[in-house]
């Protein structure tokens, strides 16, 4: 209880300003609105309420929010094209698919590290550099191109999360199969085991903990690395395809019901992800 | 340094934990006094109740004559912790140095009172390293610099050396008793060692657990001066034989094992 | 010699000498085509001599360069590279695969010093890299709309770098680094007043990591209707994306000294002001460094990501789209190299700084990273 009460009260401080913020924005449009309708001396209260259901505001207020979200969500019919549900589905499955294939990727690179000093010693600092790269920059070329071969739809966005993702896992999963001191490996040593059954009877399940951290990072930027790659390819739909119509339009309230929906997003597979990471933890008797 | 029927309770979930009870107890000034026990029996309990790091929850007690937290606030005493806890950032001198910026020293007071304690502590020369570049029992001596480096009457050891191995503890242990020679210091100290509390001490307060409570006080008849062989006398021995016996009137062996 | 050789080198070197071997037989019809070439492939098929004849690894080194060099050397102006060619390029790879195994494995057993050597490995890797591309994309006549070759991206930059400057002057001048500056110290301030009432922490801590989880590039259409199309805009979104990460991580700094450390500071009545400067702070670095790394790159990729949605004619993330919409892929590609090298150096300066700072910690004094 102690714990949720100060959320709560900052989540109502947050509220509590955003309503006071969008009254204070959208002021200057309502009194040209009203002046242009001839509306003298409007009431305060009444003048409030206006602002607060403006047709496309500077900053719509919270409950013009929830309900964009209420009618592009449920009210629709989840196949319609004005459906965010839709359009949620499309940047998840990027996401899934780029964070499925990051993962993947940065397994093996950090499988490859640990066991071969050459590919250690190339590859390590051009993997942290490749972080530094702001990758966006690649991504409507990368669209672009992978078009001009004919790759469309999912696997173009995909890639672009598998890039942004795969690199907490490889620095993540090298800590992690490094973790095993010495005096363990020794062990296993005296055993006579092969390098394979040291891999999967000590390196992996040491490494899982660090795996799990890693794909909670993962998965959340593997969401940005999706939209972002929506934002250049404008047929394909998805939450980043909405901002950006959005922008274009002047629909803010469009905008922050994406933006909230992806939101979201972010926190439930976090939150998937962070219940996975628990189980797994626990199997493996990490004190939470 | 007086205590009258001083208590301290932690509260807890599963009904409080009385870590001290009705400890009655004097140290006049330059004494060494050890404070010897089991674990759980509330002498590193009474340690921070002097330095005000605890509040007493019943009796009083004075430091000075006057209230732990004024001593506190005085800056009357050094602490010296289980771990040296130097800063990792700063050198050995800046280390040193540290109470004396919070104290609002000047600057050539400060360099002239770093060189001092260092030398008294052996460790001249050292003032340019870091801590994570010395040995254990260099950086425990370092930690001793810093709680002598502000000249407080009152030094507060919680098992100092208990972490170290037991060639740097005597060594450290005879280092010790000469400073405590040369500087005149009160000097109270927590340890679970009885050759420890007898070769240091000119009075051992000897605790026993739950409640945490003194069961005897042995003023030592060793002289002032010790070498390390004086372990081996028979006076050596018999206090430590009442040391002992003293933990086992207050059941502290069955406890422990 | 040979007896030193590991299983993978074997492979690597029998690879290497047999491409050399085939690639010689091949190159026999059109002897005097490619003199460079032939010589190459001589040597590479003497290099099996290894397994009966001492061989250094620095032979290797030379090898797989002269083969780099025969290859970007003999490469067509027009058309496909003769087909033969292409085991030149496996042999160089694998000489510089097994150059870099060998000078690895030398490094290890202290026959060669770290410094300078451990450079060279990435180093040789990288370049690598860029021949193989050259190599492909003119070669086997890759589409410069799929992928221009490196030449070509580095004429294109050589040529164009008023453009590229003027870009970079208005996304990372203008707003990277203002916005950076203003979100890394509103979550640094924000996070110590907040540091004193553990209520405001409990509160503020949940949303803070949540918000740092978020996808907020996605406020940028939101900014740029607020704050305009220039710059701005671009750094209010820097601003937004910085502040929570360096929240997070400096309230969870500010916890990181220990107890003892911070009893020390009570038995010398320090005030809060003292603690906080000569104790909480200094063991805080390493976590606010964390946070000026994450945010170095999180700022970059904010602003441009910001100019898709409206800019000035004028930006990185500007020329990017609208390159990529006229197929100037070449001059894209030499706006990314632009922001490479502007990400790397400004992430290689906090980390300098870093080890500057935060010198202490077991991290830094640890060795390579």
């Amino acid at each position: 209880m102690n714990r949720i009460l100060p959320v709560l009260t900052i989540l109502l401080a947050i509220i509590a300003i955003w309503y006071a913020a969008s009254v204070w924005m959208n002021a200057p449009w309502q009194t040209r609105l009203n002046e242009r309708a001839d509306l003298a001396n409007v009431p305060f209260t009444e003048f409030v309420a206006q602002t607060w259901a403006q047709d496309k505001p500077v900053l719509p207020s919270p409950h013009q929010v929830a309900g964009e979200i209420w009618n592009a969500t449920i009210a629709l019919e989840p196949t319609s094209k004005r459906s965010l549900a839709y359009h949620g589905w499309i940047t998840l499955s990027a996401t899934l698919l780029g964070f499925a294939f990051g993962t993947s990727l940065g397994v093996l690179l950090a499988v490859a590290i640990i066991h071969n000093d050459a590919s250690d010693r190339s590859l390590m600092p051009w993997i942290i550099a490749s972080q530094t790269v702001p990758i966006v920059a690649v991504a409507p070329m990368l669209v672009v191109g992978l078009n001009a071969v004919g790759l469309t739809g999912l696997v173009p966005k995909a890639l672009i999360s598998m890039y942004l993702s795969f690199f907490p896992v490889v620095v993540g999963m090298v800590k992690g199969l490094r973790s095993p001191e010495g005096i363990q490996l020794d062990l296993l040593r005296t055993y006579d085991a092969t390098p394979w059954q040291a891999f999967w009877k000590l390196r992996w399940p040491a490494a899982m903990p660090f795996l799990f951290a890693s794909m909670k990072v993962g998965i959340a930027i593997s969401l940005i690395g999706a939209i972002v790659a929506e934002l250049s390819n404008t047929a394909g739909g998805g939450l980043g395809v909405r901002l950006l119509t959005g922008s274009v339009n002047g629909q803010t309230v469009q905008i922050w019901a994406a933006l909230f929906i992806a939101a979201g997003l972010a926190a439930v597979l976090v939150a998937v992800v962070g219940r996975a990471e628990h189980m797994v933890n626990r199997r493996m008797g990490v004190r939470a | 340094m007086e205590a009258s029927s001083l208590g301290l309770t932690f509260p807890a979930g599963d009904g409080d934990i009385v870590a001290l009870s009705d400890v009655n107890l004097t140290i006049d000034k330059g004494e060494f006094v050890s404070f010897i026990g089991p674990s759980g029996c509330g002498k590193t309990t009474f340690l921070r109740a002097i330095a005000d790091l605890e509040k007493p929850t019943s009796g009083t007690l004075t430091v000075n004559g006057q209230t732990p937290e004024n001593a506190r606030k005085d800056r009357a005493y050094g602490y010296v912790f289980q771990a040296a806890a130097l800063y990792p950032w700063r050198t050995i001198e800046d280390n040193v140095a540290l109470p004396l910026e919070i104290m609002g020293y000047g600057s050539a007071d400060r360099a002239e009172r770093v060189r001092r304690t260092l030398a008294l502590v052996n460790l001249s020369g050292f003032e340019k390293k870091y801590p994570w570049q010395l040995s254990g029992g260099m950086q425990q001596r370092a930690s001793i610099a810093r709680a002598l480096s502000f000249d407080a009457d009152l030094l507060l050891m919680d098992e100092p050396f208990g972490a170290l191995d037991e060639i740097v503890r005597d060594h450290l242990n005879s280092e010790l008793l000469k400073l405590w020679a040369r500087t005149e210091k009160t000097i109270c100290f927590v340890t679970h060692s009885i050759p420890e509390a007898v070769y240091l001490s000119t009075k051992i307060v000897v605790m026993s657990p739950r409640p945490g409570r003194v069961t005897d006080v042995i003023v030592s008849t060793l002289p002032r001066e010790r070498p390390l062989d004086i372990r081996e006398t028979p006076e050596f021995l018999e206090i430590a034989a009442r040391v002992r016996d003293g933990l086992r009137a207050g059941h502290s062996y069955e406890e422990v094992v | 010699m040979s007896r030193t050789l590991s299983m993978l080198q074997l492979y690597l070197a029998l690879i290497a000498g047999g491409c050399g071997l085939l690639g010689l037989a091949a190159s026999l019809p059109t002897i005097g085509a490619a003199p460079l070439m032939l010589i190459f492939f001589a040597v590479s098929a003497l290099s099996l001599l290894r397994l009966v004849l001492p061989w250094s690894f620095w032979l290797d080194g030379v090898l797989a360069v002269l083969g780099a060099w025969a290859l970007i050397a003999s490469l067509p102006a027009e058309g496909l590279m003769p087909l033969h060619h292409w085991l030149a390029l496996i042999a160089s790879w694998a000489f510089a695969w097994l150059f870099v195994e060998r000078l690895a494995a030398a490094i290890r057993a202290g026959k060669l010093p770290e410094t300078g050597t451990g450079l060279v490995i990435p180093l040789i890797f990288g370049l690598a890299l860029i021949v193989i591309w050259e190599v492909v994309t003119r070669g086997a006549s890759v589409s410069p709309v799929l992928l221009p070759a490196p030449s070509a991206i580095a004429t294109r930059f050589a040529a164009s770098t008023g453009i590229l400057w003027a870009d970079f002057v208005q996304t990372f001048i203008k707003s990277v680094i203002p916005g950076y500056v203003i979100g890394c110290v509103a979550g640094l301030l924000v996070a110590i007043a907040v540091d004193r009432s553990p209520f405001l922490k409990a509160g503020i801590m949940p949303i803070g990591n949540f918000m740092s989880a978020l996808p907020i590039i996605g406020i940028a259409p939101i900014m740029v209707m607020w704050f305009g199309f220039d710059w701005q805009s671009k750094a209010a979104v820097v601003v937004a994306m910085t502040f929570f990460p360096m929240l997070v991580n400096t309230v969870a700094g500010l916890n990181a000294a220990s107890t003892i450390e911070r009893d020390l500071m009570s038995t010398y009545a320090a005030s809060y002001r003292q603690t906080l400067m000569k104790l909480r702070l200094p063991a805080a670095g390493p976590f606010i460094f964390n946070a000026l790394k994450i945010n170095s790159t999180l700022a970059l990729i904010g602003a441009i990501v910001a100019e898709f949605f409206g800019t000035p004619v004028v930006g990185m993330g500007f020329r990017i789209s609208t390159g990529v919409g006229r197929l100037a892929i070449d001059l894209v590609w030499a706006e990314i190299a632009v922001a490479a090298i502007a990400g790397s150096a400004f992430y290689g300066v906090i980390a300098l700084i870093e080890r500057g700072v935060t010198f202490w910690h077991p991290s830094v004094r640890g060795g390579r990273t």
